[in-house]
């Protein structure tokens, strides 16, 4: 198959969807932080398990 | 269809990797979304629990990439039908912007992911009901019913009705009769609402050789399904005053509401010829939206202005 060079738009597009996966992933980052705090509550360290 | 997807990916001349953030964006029928996140949101305030506002958010969340990774599952299915109707035409993959290929990854991790989170951070009842919801959509009215009968809407439209019932249950863990009757009404409003748009756009669906009712069984019958539609509609919009979910104000404004739609209902079926008929489904269409979406509105309205519900009849 034949694959054209990308074009400097088709870059600029790239780089902005790479920006755009960086973010989606480091929301997930804050998502799962904050869910496992609210999950677990108050005064994780003083539990007993 | 793996006819339209060869040519499309010999078309791109490319190995892909030029659409743009906007085109994903757009493979998640934005819109659809919208809609989804509004009635989900409305099952999770109607089931009255604690839940935390976090976890709720993180539900609604993986409800709505849900419904966006069945929007991308369905773009990359349809792409063949997508690319002969105007309405749709101009998609990412018809368009050639995104590979089949590629709205089919990011559908199915999109699909995947969503699950998995509802499943993990809020519980498995809502994850699996939002697994059988994208299954249902994709399987069931995308890649089965759509392109072999004309009951196709009245099926397939299950899958647009789980999304309150995906709310109620992530905020309580479970499946009632109330979460239940609140699938009945989107269940019940899709076909009167789609088969509005489809006696305006019924060139569209026939060129793309979709059977919708209009071009099967005809105008005349796919206005008196309107109109019975309408008729069974309007009573079920009252099972949440019923079952204890709603009160005063939603009874009476739904009433009302449920009026105005069987007078558009009527004049689609009374109206046949012309630009009159047109604009008697236009306008059925048009308020079919603002209708579902009050309803919803109400049940939230309800909640937030602290309105009393009814004590259960049944249930």
């Amino acid at each position: 198959m034949d694959q054209k060079p990308f074009s400097p738009e088709d870059m600029s597009r790239r780089r902005k969807r790479s920006i755009a996966l960086a973010l989606v992933l480091f929301g997930l980052v804050v998502l799962f932080f904050v869910t496992t705090i609210v999950r677990l509550g108050g005064d994780v360290a003083m539990r007993s398990f | 269809m793996s006819d339209i997807h060869a040519d499309i990916s010999d078309r791109s001349t490319a190995l892909g990797g030029v659409g743009s953030v906007g085109d994903y964006w757009t493979l998640l029928k934005p819109r659809v979304m919208s809609l989804v996140i509004f009635t989900a949101l409305s099952g999770l305030v109607a089931a009255s629990s604690d839940i935390h506002p976090w976890l709720a958010l993180v539900a609604l969340l993986a409800i709505a990439v849900g419904a966006g990774a069945a929007g991308a599952l369905n773009m990359w299915y349809d792409a063949d039908i997508d690319a002969l109707m105007a309405r749709t035409a101009n998609r990412p993959v018809p368009r050639g912007a995104i590979l089949p290929g590629e709205a089919l990854g990011f559908g199915l991790a999109l699909a995947v992911g969503s699950v998995v989170v509802l499943g993990l951070l809020v519980n498995i009842v809502a994850a699996a009901l939002l697994a059988f919801t994208i299954f249902f959509y994709i399987v069931i009215y995308t890649m089965w019913l759509k392109r072999s009968t004309p009951q196709n809407i009245v099926i397939g439209g299950a899958a647009g009705a789980f999304p309150p019932m995906i709310g109620w249950a992530a905020a309580t863990g479970s499946v009632t009769l109330a979460s239940i009757a609140l699938f009945l009404i989107i269940f019940i409003w899709t076909p009167p609402h789609f088969w509005a748009l489809a006696l305006f756009r019924e060139n569209d669906y026939a060129r793309a050789n979709v059977p919708m009712l209009p071009n099967v069984a005809g105008a005349g019958e796919t206005r008196r399904q309107i109109l019975l539609y309408s008729l069974i509609l309007v009573p079920v919009t009252f099972l949440p005053s019923l079952l204890g979910t709603s009160g005063l104000l939603y009874t009476i404004v739904t009433a009302l509401l449920g009026a105005a739609f069987l007078w558009h209902a009527v004049d689609v079926y009374r109206l046949r010829e012309g630009d009159a008929a047109r604009r008697a489904c236009r306008r059925l269409f048009g308020f079919s939206i603002l209708y579902l979406f009050a309803i919803f509105a109400l049940i939230i309205a309800e909640r937030i202005l602290g309105v009393a519900p009814f004590a259960p009849v049944i249930g």
